[in-house]
Order: structure tokens, then sequence, then C-alpha cells
């Protein structure tokens, strides 16, 4: 398990690294904790000239309060992203998902911003931050610029980060007082979901005020449930009207099948675990 | 003579000591095979093939002999006779078809993963790079791998793994109890089962596992010396020594193997491997040190996989569920070549299908089928796992259709505890056991009544989540083994074992095992032994093992055999020593020998306190000044054992699961088993074994399977795919044992190591069948995983087998499933 020889460069700044980029294009791959890109390259699975390390960019690293919004730095470990007190405030969910996230050593090492743009259909961080309805900022050699979370997974580990652009932050909408459940079915502890949903619930008494539902590998992005989220909308938070609108949530999805499921199994499945998120999420589970 | 029943005496066998050798191993400060580096050494990769079966058209090594510290490349054609074979030690049947295995083929390879040629370098890293760069020209040939298909391709004109065999079948091997003398017809009682009785037929399929020891298999050969050193991380060194040396022409003599500490191997490193032959080859080619370790994806690759049957059942029995006959038809997958123990692995098998039953009729074959797939061998429990999967399955399955508990039909069946020792319907002495005590007091510990009761409560509710109960009960025939018995079954070696005891000037004990362990804990178990029965104290043992230079003589470790078959010789060797020490301690205390007591280390004059250590004696010993007149100057002392009979070990293993009958998800609930493994030396040792073995049976009911693509591509290549356990995975489990002490060695010990796997496999999947037996299901593919129960409840199959893709998280490509 020895990867090909590489050159490694670890700026200390945004720019530094964008000029890295910049002079190494496509020869280049950027690390943002190596929790994917090192078996990559350890199984010769790719061969880069160059690594770009932004382990050591300050700037990336944290949480903070943005108003409306909390910034999370791209380069937050997952462990410093779901033990934030503001995460655990503002966007639950997150916190949930995070910690079904691979295992403890992998939380300490992979990083925010670093998983979200690998851009695994089946990682875990994805659906959470499409249902929170995240903007993602990118910053390249013409300053920075947003992007809404519809837009930024295109297609199997594809983004809308250009080939010259970094991650810096993700910014996630405050949901307080929202309930939340992240439904992981996996088949042993470690594994990628076979399936998972997310799902964010704001209760008006014993009914569903709004509701906010993401999906993860149900398709060669992340994906949120929509339809899900309109008919749950005003129902009652009893099993069977979540169930009811839980039933509408493969609709329109391609997922894939493959040794731990077929696609209509995962269409089945992610139905089950749909209910069972919506229902936990509303503290009924 | 000996005085083991003193309570001073008795102080270590038994007691909860923690592994002396565990700081080593766990901190890996120690002596693993790719710690070692020698001065010069050189770096090997190998370029191995994508296809499953081709033939090599050429190999262009020109480019990878101009990398960056590149020494040389070779291929098989370049090593020619030098690189030796890779053997099999077990050809099951006289006119066995076997094909030659060269460890780099030259002109075919057949499987995806075989070595075609070898970089050597002066880096690792650096021979990686230049491996890429090795061209082959592969003429890709169709390739066998469906096992059915296999087996008939001589027949149907179908595709065969080795061409100029002219079949993929290599042995046919059969036991029939009314040929043997041993039992009836089972045709006979088939019929009057199919007239009058209930008679059981099924399909059982024994998934292929990988062992996946934790320690990759690593190699360094030293050529500079009088004897050539190989360190290998096996668990057959002296095996191992014996096939260089008959295949490559090297005498033996000029052979050192060591095996260092080794990182696990559950009949994963019970192998001459191509890796250790061509790294043999290399070294003496170029004259210098060279070491290969292999990555991951090329241990899951290539070291020999496990399991892989179909299993064709029969079970006859009366209407009130007394079994009249038993009949196995096995087709056992070797893989592309016949390894080391290879057939043998289904024939171990054989006489444990009847297993604690008393059948009247009993017949066996097995068809032993070659593909393009990577070639099998032992693993954990070697052909019992299977056979007493069978039989556990079609005892609940016997159980169903008489209507009654499984433990029910299970007594009705069983050797009584009054019978042994019992001869079996396929020819074995059982020497002891007592399957009532042991199901008991598994009962009793279960809480088998109220889980019973929840169980009803539940389905009578039609709860989402069912609750299953699984019964396994297991023996296994253990410590292998009697050389004559090897001799009839056409083995290739003995079974034997062989241990030293050496008494230091400074009183302390040197022991030197032939047994060679890889994570057992042989250094610690050993040590009780000998300090018990010597009387020196725990810490003044050392184990040495694993050395051929120092360990000379030994059949290594694998079959639960070490403790059961080295332990007896190490007894052995130890009262040597004692009575060497007697005359010595005589003509010291002046007294008659017959007149001395050994106890707790000494030996004193009956009836006085005059009394001597064996310590002293040691040392009195290496001085020689005074001893009596024409003694040689020595307690040191050596046994060979080979042991009369196998033993019996058995146990009864319950197992709750909950099935979520939405998501077909399977979660434990509780898993209790009752073993009885005779004396036991270490109860914490005993306890790791159990657990390990458990979890590893338990994986190959929920979790493991080895799959390849319609082109013979390994898809679980990385543990992404191939789903180990780990400890989130699992429970707490409760073990417990009784005690019926071997007859077969002084100790009264039984094997332990294979126990867990055997019984768990079984007992986790009659749990899930029974959780939905009521839903019209009657089995479930293994591994069961969450979409097989789900299809099984909802259309009533099995499940299916797996044949789909991997998932891509680690595939940088397009992947497309929009």
């Amino acid at each position: 398990m020895i990867p090909a020889a590489f050159e490694y460069v670890a700026p200390t700044s945004v720019e530094e690294a964008l000029a890295a980029l910049a002079e190494h294009g496509d020869d280049a791959k950027i690390i943002a904790g190596g929790q994917s890109l090192l078996p990559v390259l350890r199984m010769r699975l790719n061969a880069p000239e160059w690594v770009i390390d932004l382990g050591r960019i300050d700037s990336l690293r944290g949480v903070r309060d943005g108003g409306d919004h909390l910034v999370i730095g791209a380069m937050t470990t997952h462990h410093d992203v779901g033990r934030d007190p503001l995460v655990h405030e503002h966007a639950l969910l997150i916190s949930k998902a995070i910690t079904h996230l691979a295992d403890a050593q992998v939380r300490h090492r992979g990083t925010f911003g670093g998983a979200l743009a690998h851009a695994d259909p089946a990682g875990d961080l994805g659906a959470p931050a499409l249902a929170l309805g995240s903007t993602f900022v990118v910053q390249g050699p013409g300053g920075t610029r947003e992007i809404p979370g519809a837009d930024f997974f295109v297609d199997l580990f594809e983004t809308a980060i250009s080939d010259d652009e970094i991650l810096t932050e993700v910014r996630v909408p405050k949901h307080d007082g929202w309930g939340a459940s992240y439904e992981k079915f996996v088949r042993i502890a470690h594994q990628w979901p076979i399936v998972a949903v997310a799902a964010t619930v704001r209760l008006e008494g014993d009914t569903i005020a709004e509701a906010r539902v993401g999906l993860t590998n149900m398709g060669s992005t992340p994906l949120r449930a929509h339809a899900v989220e309109e008919a749950l909308a005003g129902r009652p938070a009893t099993e069977d009207a979540v169930a009811g609108a839980a039933a509408l949530v493969a609709d329109g999805t391609n997922p894939p099948s493959d040794l731990n499921g077929d696609a209509d199994y995962r269409r089945h499945i992610a139905t089950v675990m749909t209910r069972r998120a919506v229902l936990a999420a509303a503290g009924r589970g | 003579m000996t005085a083991t029943q003193e309570p001073a005496a008795q102080a270590e066998i038994g007691r909860d000591r923690r592994r002396k050798e565990d700081q080593r191993l766990i901190t890996g400060r120690t002596r693993w095979t790719d710690n070692i580096t020698l001065p010069g050494m050189l770096h090997l990769a190998m370029v191995r093939s994508p296809f499953a079966h081709a033939r090599i058209t050429s190999i262009d090594t020109s480019a990878a002999k101009a990398g960056r510290n590149v020494v040389t490349v070779l291929t098989g054609a370049d090593l020619g006779e030098a690189q030796g074979a890779c053997i099999n030690a077990w050809p099951v049947v006289e006119d066995q078809v076997t094909p030659d295995h060269l460890p780099m083929p030259t002109d075919r390879v057949a499987f995806a993963g075989e070595t075609v040629a070898v970089v050597v370098a002066r880096s690792a890293a650096e021979a990686r790079d230049a491996a890429e760069l090795v061209e082959v020209d592969y003429e890709e040939l169709p390739a066998a791998l469906d096992l059915k298909e296999a087996a008939a391709a001589h027949e149907s004109g179908g595709t065969l793994a080795h061409p100029d065999l002219g079949t993929n079948v290599t042995a046919v091997w059969r036991f029939d109890s009314a040929e043997a003398g041993t039992g009836g017809d089972v045709e006979a009682a088939i019929a009057e089962a199919r007239d009058s009785g209930i008679l059981i037929e099924r399909e059982y399929r024994q998934q292929r596992l990988i062992p996946a020891f934790m320690e990759p298999r690593s190699v360094v050969v030293d050529p500079t010396g009088e004897q050539i050193t190989i360190w290998s991380a096996t668990q057959i060194p002296h095996i191992l020594r014996f096939a260089l040396a008959a295949t490559t022409g090297v005498p033996e003599s000029k052979i050192r193997v060591i095996a260092p500490d080794v990182g696990g191997g559950f009949g994963g490193k019970l192998q001459q491997t191509p890796e250790e032959m061509i790294a043999f080859a290399v070294a003496r080619r170029l004259g210098k040190p060279v070491k290969f370790t292999e990555t991951r994806s090329e241990s899951l690759l290539t070291a020999h996989h496990g399991r892989d049957q179909w299993q064709r059942l029969t079970l006859a029995a009366t209407k009130e569920g007394t079994v009249t006959g038993l009949k196995v038809d096995l087709l056992a997958d070797l893989g592309a070549y016949v390894a080391i123990v290879g057939g043998g692995v289904p024939v171990l098998g054989a006489f444990m299908f009847n297993a604690i039953y008393k059948f009247p009729a009993y017949q066996f074959q097995t068809t032993n089928v070659l593909t393009n797939k990577a070639w099998t061998d032992a693993y954990r429990g070697a052909g019992r796992p299977e056979a007493t999967y069978a039989i556990e399955r079609l005892m609940d399955e016997l159980a169903a259709e008489v209507g009654v508990d499984p433990l029910e039909i299970r007594e009705r069946n069983w050797i009584n505890h009054e019978e042994f020792p019992f001869t079996t319907v396929a020819g074995l002495e059982y020497d002891s056991g007592n399957y009532e005590a042991a199901t008991a007091r598994a009962k009793e510990m279960f809480g088998y009544d109220a889980l019973r009761a929840e169980q009803a409560e539940r389905r009578a509710r039609g709860d989402k989540v069912q609750l299953g109960l699984g019964v396994s009960t297991f023996t296994e025939m253990c410590g292998l083994a009697p050389s004559r018995v090897l001799g009839s079954l056409n083995y290739g070696a003995g079974g034997w074992e062989h241990a030293e005891v050496r008494m230091l000037a400074t009183g302390t004990v040197e022991v030197v095992t032939g047994a060679s362990a890889h994570g057992q804990g042989h250094e610690t178990a050993f040590s009780q032994i000998v300090a018990d029965r010597l009387g020196v104290p725990f810490e003044d043992v050392e184990i040495l093992h694993g050395d051929t230079q120092i360990s000379h003589k030994g059949l290594d470790t694998y079959g639960s055999r070490s403790l059961v078959v080295g332990g007896e010789a190490l007894v052995r060797a130890v009262d040597k020593v004692i009575e060497k020490a007697r005359p010595v301690a005589a003509h010291l205390l002046e007294a008659s020998a017959d007149d001395l007591e050994f106890s707790g280390g000494s030996f004193t004059v009956k009836g006085t306190d005059q009394g001597m250590a064996i310590q002293e004696i040691a040392t009195a010993v290496f001085a020689a000044h005074n001893l009596p007149d024409g003694m040689e100057p020595s307690l040191d002392s050596e046994a060979t054992y080979d042991p009369v009979n196998f033993n019996y070990p058995h146990g009864t293993h319950l197992c709750a699961v909950e099935v979520d009958t939405e998501t077909g998800q399977v979660k434990l609930r509780k898993y209790v088993c009752c073993d009885d493994i005779g004396v036991v030396i270490n109860p914490l040792i005993v306890a790791g074994q159990v657990h390990g073995g458990l979890v590893q049976g338990i994986a190959q009911a929920l979790w493991e399977e080895a799959i390849y693509d319609e082109n013979g591509t390994l898809v679980t290549g990385s543990f992404v795919d191939y789903l180990l356990p780990t400890a989130a995975d699992t429970i707490t489990f409760e073990i417990d044992h009784t005690t019926s002490p071997s007859t077969t060695n002084s100790l009264g010990t039984k094997g332990v190591g294979e126990a867990g796997t055997i019984a768990s496999t079984p007992a986790v999947v009659n749990a899930v069948v029974d959780a939905v037996r009521h839903l019209g299901v009657n089995d479930i593919t293994m591994p069961c995983t969450p979409e097989r129960v789900w299809r099984a409840i909802n259309d009533g199959s099995s499940g299916g087998e797996t044949t789909e893709a991997a998932m891509p998280h680690f595939d940088e490509t397009e992947g497309g499933v929009q």
C-alpha cells in the first residue's frame, strides 16, 4: 500500500493554496484530511504529481456564528464539528449525522469540507447539509462565490467547485428548536450507509409545521426529498401520517445496485428510514 | 511418580494468567517479519495477473528494469527449476488430478492475482513503482467460475480451469457406513423414511470466506551464511522447511526457517506460498537478502480462501424424529490449485456430519473441483464448521417437521453421557462428553423458556420485530492427529509433536516446542503447564518456538493441536527431567531414590524434612562436581508424542436474534455457550479463543462473503466490501464450561481454538430462520444480509445469491448511476 511518488506542498493561506493549484492544475489533488484520498493513492487508483495539503491553513478551521446562519470552516474536523455547541444548538441534524460518521479515528482526521467536496453520494454529510439549505462558499483566482446547496452536488464524486477553486466554508441556516435524526442503515458499524435519511422537523404542538429531509446513497448525489417535506407540512406527527408522506420518498430517485442491496430494496429501505427519521426528529421515535 | 495433586503444584493450571506475550505483541515492539531489516536487503514487488484465466504471450521487463534503483526483474522462465513448486500434502485419493503449481507460472495464469513477474529494487516503493512498468501481454481464456458448472464441465463440454487436465474434478472421496462396517445402508433408510417417516432434503451453500488475519504475510530471506535463513509470517515453519527442501533441491540441513511473532493465521497461514518460494529463489539467485511484504489488497486477493461448498443433504427420520440415516453430497471449490491441505478440508468434515448423534446409517461424498479463483484451504475449523452447519440446520428443520422444540429433537438423537467412549457411524471413537449437562447449563444461562415465551408473545402481537432462538450443538475432532490415521487417509506427514525442556544452571527453564504460536498464547499456557509440573515459578519458564534451529522438530500449529498434542509432549519431556533429577537428588541427599517424593518442585526424603529443589539439582548438574558415577551431566530432556486418538470437545450454543421484518435487519440479542473442552489450563485464554471464534462464526452467518464477478475478478477486494465485524457489531457473550476430561492425554485437555467458530454459525442462522419461520421461511442463504432476510420474508425464498458490484467509494472514475 505504497502510493506512487508525489510532490507535497502545505500552504498556510488560501491564497498560497490557490497559487499552487493554479500552477499545478490537473496534476494536483487537494488533501483535506485524507480519509478518502489516501486510500485512493495507496491503492494507486490515482497518482497525482502534486498533493496540496490544506491542513495548515488555520483560517479554514472552526465554527462561528454568522447571524442567521452558522459558518463551518471547510477544514474543521468532523470531531470538532460534531461536538461544537453552536452546531448542536442551531444545526442539530449535523451533530446527529456526525455521531454516525465512520469511526473515531476518521472523525479526528477527516474534515467537514473535505468530505463534502469529495461528494461521495454515500457520504454522511451531504444529505444533512442539503436538508438544512446550506450554501457552499468557494474561493478562486477571481475571489469568492457562493454556490446554493441545490447546485453544489453535480454527479458521483463531482461538485460545482471549479478546478481552480477551493471550498472554504459552508454556511448553514440556523434551525433553532428543530428536532433532528439521522437514520443510517448499515450491515456493520463502520460501513458506508446502504441508505441513510437525514430529517429535521419543527413542531407546533403535535403538528409538523415544517420538515427537511435529505437522502444519502439514493442516487449519484445526495438528494433532498422535497415531496416528502411538502407532504409532511401541516400533518400530525403520528406514525400513520408520517408513513403516508414517507411513501413518496423513493419517487424520482435512482439508487445504485451493489452487493449490499438492489435499487428496489434501497427504495424500500429509504421509505422505512424516512418514516423512522421523521418520527425520531419529532420526538416520537 | 508425579505429584500434580498437591495443592502447591496445582496453582498454575486453571489460573487466569494474563498472557506474557501480549505486551510486545500489542505494542508491536517485537519481531514481526516486516520489522526485520538486514544489511543490503532488497525489496520485492509482485506483478500480478488481472485475468482469472489467460495465456501469457509475452512479458516485457525492459522498462521496469530501467526503473530507479531497480536491481532486476525476473519471470518464472528466468528462475526455472530454482523456483521449486507449491505442494499438495494430501492427495485424498490415489488418482487425484493435481495441476502443477509453479510459484510463478510461465505460460498460463489460473486465477486473478497470480504472480507472473517479480521486481527487485533497493526500496519497497521503487519496486512497487517499477512493477507498474512491466508489460505483460495476455490472451484471455474462458474462466471456470461457477462451482456447479465447473463440476460438470467434463461431461457438458464446459469451461476447464486447466484445459490440459480434461476435467475440473480433482477427486471424488467417499465414505459409506455399510461398506465400512460402521453402520447401516443409508439408501434403505431413505427409502423407508420416504415411505413412512420424515425425509428432509436440503441444499445449503457454504459461501467463500477470507481468513483476513491481522498481519499481512511477509517473508525475508537471507542467503548469506551456511544456512539460508527464511523468516516468514507462517503457521508452519517446519513444514515450510520440508517443502522448500523437497521442491528446490536445497538440502533441508541448509535451510533455517523462522516464524517470528506472527499476527494471526486462522489457517490462512497454513500454506507454502508462492511468495515464499519466489523470495527464496530470488535471494539465492542474487546472493542478497530480500524482503516481500504483501499489501492488504494482495492478501485478500491471493492468500488462500476458505469454505466454498455446496451441500446436498438428505436426512431420514422416523415420524417421531429419530434419525435413521444421513446422506451428504458435497461440491467443494478448491480454486485454481490443490493447496497444501486442499482437498483434505472437506474430507476432515466427513467424520463430523453425524456430530453428537447416534445415526445408524451414513454416507458422505465430496467432489473436489478446480475453478479459476483463488485457491482454498484450511480456515478456522477446516471442514468441521461446514459439517456442523449442515447437520445443525437439518436438526432444526427436523424439529419443525415433527413439531417439537429443537433442543428436544437433539436430545432424542444424541449420545448419552453413559455411553462414552462411543464409536460413531463415521468410525471415530469419542473419548468423553456430557451433552446433557452442557445443554442444561446453556439453557439455564440463556433463560430459554422466558425467551420462548417472549417469542410467542411477539408472534401473537404481530410485532414488526420478531424474536428468533437458535440452537447449535457441536463436537469436533481435535488434536491433529494420530499419525497412523493420517497415513490411512493418504496424508503426506505424521501428526506427532515434539518438546524439549532445558534446565539452565541458574534454575530457570527453557522449553522448546514444535508448535508454532501465531497469537494463541502458547507461551503463557505452556509456561503454566511446566511451572505446575516442574514446580518452578511461572516467570522462570521461557517458551522457545518457531525457529528450526532451536525447535528442530515440530509439526506446527493448526487443527486445535498445540495443547492436546504439543502439551502432552511437553508433559512427557518434563517428566523425563524429573526422572533424570531423581538419582542426583538421591545421591546428594544420601538417600535411596525409592524414598524420594517429588512435589512442589522439590525432592524430599519420605518421613524427613530433608529435601532439595529442582533448581538446586540443576545447578549441581551444571557444576557436575558430585554426580552419581557414570551419570551424564544433563537434566535436559525431550519427548516426541504421537497421539493415539483425537479428542472431542463439544458444546451447546444458544443465540437469540431480533429480526426487523420491515428491513430484514438482524440484531444479536443474546448469545450463550457452554463448551466442554476438558480441563482448562488458562480460563482467560480460553475465553479469548471462544469470544474470537464466536465473532468469526457469527461473521460467516451475517456478514462475510468473498464474491467474484462474471470475469473472475474479486469484487470484495478491500475491507470496504469484505465486511469484517468489529467490537461495535457484536454483543457481550456469556460463556461457561462443563468438564469431561479427555481420556487421550494426561492433562485431560481438549482443543478450543476452533470451537466458537464451528458452533456459532448454525446457531445464528437457526435463530434467524426461527424468527421468521412462521412467515413461511425455512432457509436463508449465508450471509443473512438484510436484503436476503427481507426477500425471504416477502417471497418465501432463501434470498438468492450475491452477484452484484462493489460500492464505488474509492473509484475516482465516472460512475454513472443516473
